[in-house]
């Protein structure tokens, strides 16, 4: 964002302009620092006494015993306050400095779960197929799937989402930002916009679907609308009554408009152009500073006045 | 305040000031906090060049201020959203005390100087 000197410079604009100009320029957006909340400068997210929760991506919930025991590992190498099981099914390390942030990511060897950004978080998913009895999806598979293709997409408010293998819904589908349910008949219900916070909603029904890619593909779809139509911090249940599913079916299934193929595109590259922040710049910070929680100052001491430049305030 | 000065034993007007380093400590934008003698300072470099520098410590609750979002003179605690002047340290639009603040200049070698006599 060039500084216009004419321009008043506004603190409370400045993460919500950098995430809009992030979305529609791409690659093009000259990503400066400062007009990060400071979650999105260290990529974790800030707790009330100043450390840091570090979540790491366990796609759909899905984890292994190796995977367990290297996090235990890192619980104990690192005294780490507090490890618990979050609602989104992901195992949260809280209370670790922001000097400690590299470290701890590196030793987990495992990417960033976005727990602490404007973005797709996390996709639940109930056991599906594989075991349950009444599993009539394989609802672990597409939440795998889900998880993988959209990490990291930032959004103007996060998005939640999960995967039902049933209409008896274990994983709360229907109350998440985007949420598939297997029905009879190898269908997939596709639903935007539930709520289960602050305020509750059911999800509107966006479409019916018969395969993992098409879940994907109307998923997409409307994330990138989302992006590119919500107002800064405005959920998806708020943003779906806004605009209403009537005019997003039109939209999105319809295509009265045709901008789907354009939709698909712009979402196929924002997830081309994922990175996982912790390997980058855990090897290397953008800042010398970036993972400085606090700096030494020389001791108080007499300096010549002609030694100061002047009142730079 | 004048005395002698200690870094060249020559005597002539000085003052009691502390070096911080080059001022690309602070990365442009941003706040960082401070070690002081015990003191715990945050200081501010805004991306127009000027510098700032006030208690670390959000009266609120205890925020870390050096991690807030910084701009038209003002910063934003990272914890609850409130506001201050950087300049005056006055709270904007909240009822917390106004914060302490510190005079900080950039010397004549291009580092930072923090005055710890409160501005």
């Amino acid at each position: 964002m060039p500084t216009a000197r004419s321009s008043r410079e506004d603190a409370p604009s400045k993460i919500g302009l950098a995430s809009l100009l992030k979305t529609l320029w791409g690659k093009q957006y000259d990503d400066e620092r400062d007009a990060r909340f400071i979650n999105d400068r260290v990529h974790a997210n800030i707790q009330k006494d100043g450390t840091f929760s570090v979540v790491p991506r366990i796609y759909g919930g899905v984890t292994t015993p190796a995977e367990l025991k290297r996090i235990a590992e890192v619980a104990e190498r690192h005294q780490v306050p507090m490890v618990k099981i979050t609602g989104g099914q992901r195992i949260d390390l809280l209370g670790i400095s922001k000097e400690r942030l590299p470290e701890v990511w590196r030793d987990l060897g495992m990417p960033s779960g976005h727990a602490y950004t404007k973005a797709f978080r996390t996709c639940k998913t109930c056991v599906g197929t594989d075991f349950c009895r009444y599993g009539v999806g394989d609802s672990t598979a597409l939440g795998i799937a889900i998880e993988k293709r959209f990490q990291g997409i930032e959004s103007p408010h996060k998005m939640k989402l999960a995967a039902a293998g049933c209409p008896r819904n274990c994983s709360e589908a229907t109350t998440k930002d985007l949420g598939a349910v297997a029905i009879e008949g190898g269908k997939w219900e596709v639903y935007i916009g539930g709520a289960a916070g602050s305020r509750v909603r059911k999800g509107d029904v966006l479409c019916v679907v018969d395969s993992h890619e098409d879940v994907l593909k109307h998923m997409g779809r409307f994330m990138q609308y989302y992006r590119e139509h919500a107002k800064y911090l405005e959920r998806t249940y708020d943003f779906v009554e806004r605009v209403g599913i009537e005019k997003l079916r039109s939209v999105l299934i319809e295509d009265e408009e045709g901008i789907a193929a354009r939709l698909d595109a712009e979402i196929q590259a924002a997830v081309d152009a994922y990175v996982d922040p912790w390997s980058r710049e855990g090897a290397q910070p953008v800042h010398p500073a970036q993972f400085v929680r606090e700096m030494k100052a020389e001791e108080p001491r007499l300096v010549p006045l002609r030694l100061v430049a002047g009142d730079r305030r | 305040m004048s005395g002698p000065n200690r870094l060249t034993g020559s005597s002539g007007p000085s003052t009691e000031a502390c070096k911080l380093g080059p001022v690309d400590r602070v990365p442009p934008g941003e706040g960082k906090a401070f070690e002081i003698g015990g003191r715990r300072v945050a200081v501010f470099r805004t991306r127009g060049g000027e510098l700032y520098a006030t208690q670390a410590v959000c009266p609120h609750k205890g925020g870390p201020l050096a991690d807030g979002v910084v701009g038209g003179g003002t910063v934003i605690c990272p914890l609850h959203a409130y506001k201050y002047d950087l300049k005056s340290g006055q709270p904007l639009g909240n009822g917390c005390p106004a914060l302490q603040t510190y005079r900080v200049e950039l010397g004549a070698e291009g580092e930072m100087l923090l005055f710890t006599e409160p501005a």
